[in-house]
């Protein structure tokens, strides 16, 4: 273990120093339940960053189980002694990357270095991807990917996710750097729009119909140009010098307009903007600003809510809501979308039995650790089969991904829909764009 | 085993140790070692001579005599009978997750079974008898004085997968469940047909149902309900030679025999392993009510205790926070708690919702008669929740102020409550320790919680005294060294303070007929000669 390792195990082992051992969160814990074991639990990942601080055990070794967390922070929400798991998760995750990177392959540091700082944090690749994500399903090539002689060539978990993608962005819309007026006169509040990497991609018309919604309760939006990915999964592998990077790329390209708010769409993606502060507090030149960039940060939920949501029309479903994990165990927002959702006439409201459970999508842990997500999964459809929802609504991008992969996954296409919940609000005020 | 050879070694032991350590291959040595650091496992007096000695050489033999890794050949024989290696974990990060429970000690096993199955559990132990392993039982290991740790190595049962049972008959009134149940579920499952399981130790969302009554828990509810063995009618136990068992029955009324039931709960997992139990249910009573009184003393608070339980009214639950619990928990979330008061009851009513109407106005004129600076009723479910969140906050509230938290349940006979809240502040000044009193004050349970930082060794030394003088002051007043958490390895050094001679030598004689190799969660309750409480590395 070099220095660098040390000096970011020490600070884990502090934080891991306020776990009393109570073992309230195992209940808590989706990999408790799933893999049934105390190392795969809260209690045991924090114990066992201790024994790596004291040296115990490898940073190799303490991997295994960090890497099989889904950091969905349901842990921190019970826990009588408020450790701060995630913090200290992400500096653990830290010292193992930085472990990983001396002993890794050439290739390997490549492709992570690829992954994480050429495409997810750089916008215009991650449109490009996307349209070509959209030249993929338009031109054909998708219906071919998923013919009976082609799907032994896709991986299991590729193919079970792309069957659920939404139409990607086509490469001649966009939305940066542009300016949307509100629906009354003037204005009630000026805010910024986040789009998200994988949101303006991939979800592109959620994006859209987010922004309508916005003028539609009285906003003046503007699309903050240069904006970039928020950071989360970079900082949740342990990437904190490119997590850093772009958030403060971020906080500059939002600081050039006076907004009241800056909106975003995306549970994760919002948590981790709510976190700059935290991430750059030790910076002198930052913190400040980084601060200032939290306060502001919200969720359109909040702001719907706020300004006085109206729904037009009444629509006949019976809906389920699963919230996005770090969307109520971060950003702490748990009553706005019951409260928006409700008050759409002819929805039948029915609360999953464990809300609070983790669906397993957990940024890219579904692609990385595909069988130990299922399981998850698994017990996530359950709960959701058992409300009989015919609508499950969302807040996040890799959620709803993962609920729709369930569906197809149960069979259930067709007879259940995973809709983000801006999706359904627009289609109660017959917003289509 | 080799502990025992070296105690006899006496004078020889440093070398006799060092030479068996010698067999464990190397990199086990060294986590084991490290390992020591955590251990506070009260040390053998010769052992203690040894470390002074040398301490190096120390380190070396002590976790070598407490662990003699099993062969290739036993783990092979237990996956044997667990029917492959799905339940059966080896690995070193497992093995290192099993080493702890909620209290202090930090003891690895060599391996770990998850068993979901009677004939298993027999097998297992039936093999452990034979080779003379040690085996620990253990659920959610929620435990405050260790006694799911596995001190001296070998096989830990893990029962807290093995929930498939948990049938509630309602003509009977019992509940009949699997030993990895969690404890709130029975009591969930009960309300569903209007009944209700009492026992509500503050871990039951996590606590499994075997680990309750190895350890024979309580709750706020104990004041008016009792605790777990007072509803216990039956058992299936593994005995420690490996004989399915069956204790008690499913009647209320049962006199047949020794009351084997009554021995094993609370016998902390020493006695054999739990493998199912037959609980009894009562009618859960339709409404609750509930008081908050502020004192401007803290021993008036004890005296109010003391008049409203001998008023002839026995509410479900009082609790009580102390000015140090109050002031943190208004640091820590304001909701208008008296800062000026020194102690704050909280009061809890069941029953007919017209009958506790009226106990409430009863008790309510009791504490003013007491002394009450303020008394305030909650009159919705709103309020009556709100109340109840203040008490709820003080484990996180002082949790920010110290990381360690040293939690005694030391208890005394009800009268002895003002007195019992005087030494304790005579303890905390006379040590100069953070001593935090809050909990279930209504049956003498009260819990003094040392506030500290575990490496901060100098502060350790005094609080390793202070917990010592609490032990002492409660036995003087007639109370018990523990009231719900269980003895142990936290406790064990304070056992001769209790009991005398012959006294704790009945309960050994028990514990060598029903375990004659001693296999069954060695080193707990039973003190071994110089004995003390360790809380530094």
């Amino acid at each position: 273990m070099n220095a660098e390792e040390k000096t970011h195990l020490k600070k884990a082992e502090d934080l891991a120093y306020d776990c009393v051992q109570c073992g309230y969160c195992l209940p808590a814990c989706p990999t408790y339940l799933t893999m049934k074991t105390e190392t795969q639990s809260p209690r045991g990942r924090i114990h066992l960053v201790r024994m790596a601080a004291e040296g115990c055990i490898t940073l190799d070794e303490l991997s295994g189980p960090l890497d099989l967390c889904l950091g969905c922070r349901a842990c921190e929400q019970v826990c009588p002694s408020n450790v701060q798991y995630g913090k200290m998760l992400e500096l653990a995750k830290t010292a193992i990357q930085h472990h990983k990177k001396q002993s890794a392959s050439p290739f390997r540091r490549f492709c992570e270095d690829v992954v994480f700082k050429q495409m997810f944090a750089r916008k215009h690749v991650m449109n490009k991807l996307g349209s070509l994500l959209w030249i993929y399903q338009k031109s054909g090539a998708k219906k071919i990917a998923h013919m009976k002689p082609f799907r032994r060539l896709v991986p299991e978990n590729l193919a079970l996710f792309d069957k659920g993608l939404d139409e990607a962005k086509p490469p001649f819309k966009r939305n940066d750097g542009r300016r949307y007026p509100p629906a009354g006169e003037r204005p009630v509040l000026k805010v910024a729009f986040f789009t998200g990497c994988v949101m303006e991609a991939v979800f592109h018309r959620i994006n859209r119909l987010s922004i309508r919604l916005l003028q539609q309760v009285g906003c003046e939006v503007v699309v903050a140009d240069k904006q970039t990915c928020c950071g989360a999964l970079q900082a949740h592998a342990g990437e904190e010098e490119t997590a850093k990077t772009v958030a403060k790329q971020n906080i500059e390209a939002f600081e050039s307009g006076e907004f009241d708010y800056i909106v975003n769409n995306a549970g994760g993606c919002g948590a981790m903007l709510k976190e700059y502060g935290r991430l750059l507090a030790d910076d002198p030149d930052w913190a400040e600003r980084a601060a200032r960039f939290s306060k502001k940060t919200v969720d359109i939920s909040v702001i719907l809510d706020m300004l006085g949501f109206k729904p037009e029309k009444t629509l006949p479903y019976r809906v389920t809501y699963q919230p996005s994990c770090h969307m109520a165990n971060v950003q702490k927002v748990v009553k706005e979308p019951e409260k928006l959702l409700r008050s759409i006439d002819g929805i039948e409201w029915v609360p999953l039995h464990h809300p609070d459970v983790c669906c397993g999508s957990a940024g890219i842990y579904n692609l990385t650790h595909f069988h130990e997500s299922m399981e998850v999964l698994d017990m996530k459809m359950a709960d959701i089969k058992s409300t009989k929802a015919d609508v499950v609504v969302t807040t996040n991008p890799g959620c709803l991904l993962q609920i729709k992969a369930g569906i197809i996954k149960e069979g259930l296409d067709g007879r259940i829909k995973a809709v983000h919940l801006v999706e359904l609000l627009a289609e109660a005020c017959g917003i289509d764009p | 085993m080799l502990l025992r050879k070296a105690k006899n070694d006496g004078a020889n032991s440093q070398t006799c140790l060092a030479g068996n350590s010698l067999r464990i291959p190397m990199p086990r040595i060294n986590f084991l070692i490290k390992r020591r650091k955590h251990c506070h496992f009260p040390l053998h007096a010769s052992l203690e001579a040894a470390r002074k000695a040398d301490p190096a050489s120390f380190e070396f033999a002590i976790l070598g005599v407490m662990n003699v890794p099993l062969t290739a050949q036993t783990i092979e024989k237990i996956t044997r009978i667990m029917g492959g290696g799905d339940r059966v974990l080896t690995e070193k990060t497992d093995l290192l997750s099993y080493a702890y429970d909620a209290s202090f000690g930090h003891f690895a096993p060599d391996v770990v079974c998850q068993v979901k199955r009677v004939e298993e559990v027999a097998e297992i132990i039936k093999l452990a008898n034979k080779e003379k392993i040690p085996v620990t039982p253990r659920g959610h290991a929620s435990g405050l004085s260790g006694g799911s740790l596995p001190v001296e190595g070998g096989i830990v049962i893990d029962v807290s997968l093995w929930n498939d049972v948990l049938e509630i008959d309602k003509d009977d009134m019992i509940a009949v469940v699997s030993p990895g149940v969690i404890t709130a579920d029975i009591d969930r499952a009960a309300k569903k047909v209007g009944l209700m399981y009492p026992p509500d130790p503050s871990s039951a969302s996590v606590s499994t149902i075997a680990g309750n009554l190895a350890e024979n828990s309580g709750g706020p509810r104990g004041l008016k309900y009792g605790v777990t063995k007072d509803y216990v009618l039956g058992l299936q136990v593994v005995t420690p030679e490996g004989h399915i068992i069956r204790t008690g029955g499913r009647t209320v009324k049962n006199v047949t025999g020794y009351d084997l039931t009554k021995l094993i709960v609370g016998s902390e997992g020493t006695l054999g392993v739990i493998t199912e139990a037959t609980l009894r249910l009562i009618p859960r009573p339709p409404a609750t009510l509930s008081l908050m009184a502020a004192f401007g003393d803290i021993v008036q608070a004890g005296y109010a205790i003391t008049d409203v339980l001998t008023s002839g009214i026995l509410p479900a639950k009082i609790e009580f926070m102390d000015q140090s619990s109050i002031r943190a928990v208004e640091n820590y979330h304001p909701m208008g708690l008296p800062l000026d008061a020194e102690a704050v009851l909280f009061i809890e009513l069941d029953g007919h919702p017209l009958a506790i109407r009226d106990e409430a106005a009863c008790v309510y004129q009791l504490l003013e008669k007491a002394g009450a600076l303020r008394v305030q009723k909650a009159e919705t479910s709103e309020e009556e929740e709100e109340m109840w969140k203040a008490r709820k906050l003080v484990s996180p509230a002082i949790a920010k102020h110290k990381p360690t938290k040293i939690s005694e349940d030391a208890t005394v006979p009800r009268s002895q409550i003002p007195a019992f809240l005087k030494r304790l502040r005579d303890i905390k000044h006379q040590f100069g320790i953070d001593l935090v009193v809050f909990g279930h004050a209504g049956d003498g349970n009260l819990h003094p919680n040392i506030l500290c930082d575990q490496r901060d060794w100098e502060e350790m030394e005094k609080v390793e005294q202070a917990v010592a003088a609490i032990f002492e002051a409660a036995i003087s007043l007639g109370g018990t060294l523990s009231g719900e958490h269980g003895i142990g390895i936290m406790k064990k050094a304070f056992m001769p303070m209790e009991f005398d001679h012959f006294s704790l030598e009945m309960m050994k004689r028990i514990k060598e007929a029903w375990d004659p190799n001693g296999i069954m969660n060695p080193g707990k309750i039973f003190p071994k000669p110089g004995d003390r409480l360790v809380l530094r590395p």
